[in-house]
């Protein structure tokens, strides 16, 4: 079990050579997304709104409200830069689900090059408002003493916006995938329970297995017993299992090694077509699509072994669980970074923008 | 394995407990306070439940601030050192 970084896929080589990574490539993707989603929903605006138009329009208002909110109605302006943020982190962090790209906020790079931008943005705003020697001057308060204190809090602020965000998305990354490793290392051994050295175990197994199924069945038009059917259907589908690995290992040939992406794919192809077969079965209509559905469950059941090395090495039990903990740590977690990273992005930046004193006292 | 690397090697494994386990203890105390006082906050003004729901969990994601750090650093004791 190793835990990476982002994989560097090539190097560019000019300046020195530049590495494309996968933030690289997730944050590009990202950048292309939210310019395509935008450029369609502000196209064709009329004064008669479809549908498309009062969405928009709803989102929009919704995030300039939260944008007034935090920062004060003179502010209102920032509201492209947070919104752009915002989503950027959101679809950045959830890119990362897709199992063939890598979260671009799982990189220090990507919520560092957000953080410090956000720093500079304050100092901009800070000289613009005070002069040069009053943004220095700001250091001095309130006592010249705390001069240290307020340059260590400079500097601490854009590493504890980074590391927040950086430190949410990886950790809970690194979490799932090491549940995810231990899970089917969980399941490799109960699949191996039954694989001892001899043939007969399965054997006998399957033997059982398919008798309890016979004793299941339904007598004088009752239904089919609960317990002998599913306990049939486990021994018999472990007892197949091992016969499989069995066969395969005499015709003396290792299972087929894939590279991850071609095998993540095929896998989840071969998924959908067992399951796909498993309804045709289920729901039998004609003699056809019972055919059917066998063929096309034992085609994805023998390729899904393949993928996995093995009938002995599917992981079984790393189906349900990391789901699970994936809405947490990356539906639950990537939503609240992104919102608490803009809300702290908008209170620092309102920090340095006070509202303008003339025009209050001209209004009033 | 040399008996140095052997000591690095269980002294990274030690280090990355220790600075979890005792990492968690500030966080967890402090969303603990947290949830308490907005739950508190329901009870008493029901209509104002969905205002400090939001306000909680942010407040939480900030609290939980310091034990990703530690978190961080655990990581980097175990998978990088």
């Amino acid at each position: 079990m190793t835990i990476n970084g982002p994989k560097i896929y090539f190097t560019i080589p000019i300046f020195g050579g530049i590495p494309i990574t996968q933030t690289l490539v997730t944050s590009f993707l990202v950048t292309v997304i939210l310019c395509v989603t935008g450029v369609l929903l502000g196209r064709n605006l009329t004064k008669r709104p479809g549908k498309r138009q009062v969405l928009t329009e709803k989102a929009v208002t919704v995030i300039t409200g939260m944008v007034k909110e935090a920062m004060g109605d003179h502010n209102a302006y920032w509201t492209p830069f947070i919104a752009t943020v915002f989503f950027s982190s959101l679809l950045g962090t959830l890119l990362g689900m897709t199992g063939i790209l890598r979260s671009s906020t799982a990189d220090i790079s990507t919520t560092m090059t957000w953080a410090v931008l956000v720093s500079f943005i304050c100092w901009y705003e800070s000289i613009k408002n005070n002069g040069f020697l009053g943004w220095l001057k700001g250091f001095t308060e309130p006592i010249a003493v705390m001069t240290p204190m307020n340059i260590v809090s400079e500097i601490a602020q854009p590493v504890s916006l980074a590391f927040r965000h950086f430190g949410n998305i990886a950790g809970g990354s690194v979490i799932t995938a090491l549940i995810y490793w231990a899970l089917s290392g969980a399941s490799a051994g109960i699949l191996r329970l039954i694989a001892s050295s001899s043939v007969a175990v399965p054997l006998v197994l399957l033997a059982v297995g398919v008798g309890l199924l016979f004793l299941s069945r339904p007598k004088d038009g009752g239904k089919r017993k609960k317990l002998p059917l599913v306990v049939g259907i486990v021994c018999t589908a472990l007892a197949s299992l091992r016969l499989l690995d069995w066969l395969w290992s005499l015709t003396g040939r290792a299972y087929p090694q894939m590279n991850g992406l071609v095998c993540g794919l095929v896998w989840f192809a071969a998924l959908a077509l067992l399951l796909v077969g498993i309804v045709l079965l289920i729901g039998r209509k004609n003699k056809g699509n019972t055919v059917l559905g066998i063929v096309l469950a034992s085609v994805g059941f023998a390729v899904i072994c393949f993928v996995s090395e093995g009938p002995l090495d599917v992981p079984v039990l790393t189906l349900g669980l990391p789901a699970v903990l994936s809405l947490y740590f990356d539906v639950f977690s990537g939503v609240i970074q992104a919102f608490v990273f803009s809300l702290l992005t908008m209170i620092y930046i309102s920090g340095n923008c006070p509202a303008p004193q003339e025009n209050n006292s001209e209004i009033h | 394995m040399e008996l140095t690397e052997a000591i690095v090697r269980a002294a990274c494994a030690l280090g990355a407990g220790l600075c979890m386990g005792i990492g968690a203890i500030g966080p967890a105390i402090g969303e603990g306070n947290a949830v308490g006082k907005a739950l508190e906050g329901m009870a008493r003004q029901p209509e104002s439940t969905s205002n400090l729901r939001t306000n909680m969990l942010v407040g939480c994601a900030v609290a939980e601030t310091t034990g990703i750090y530690s978190l961080v650093i655990a990581l980097l004791l175990l998978f990088v050192f």
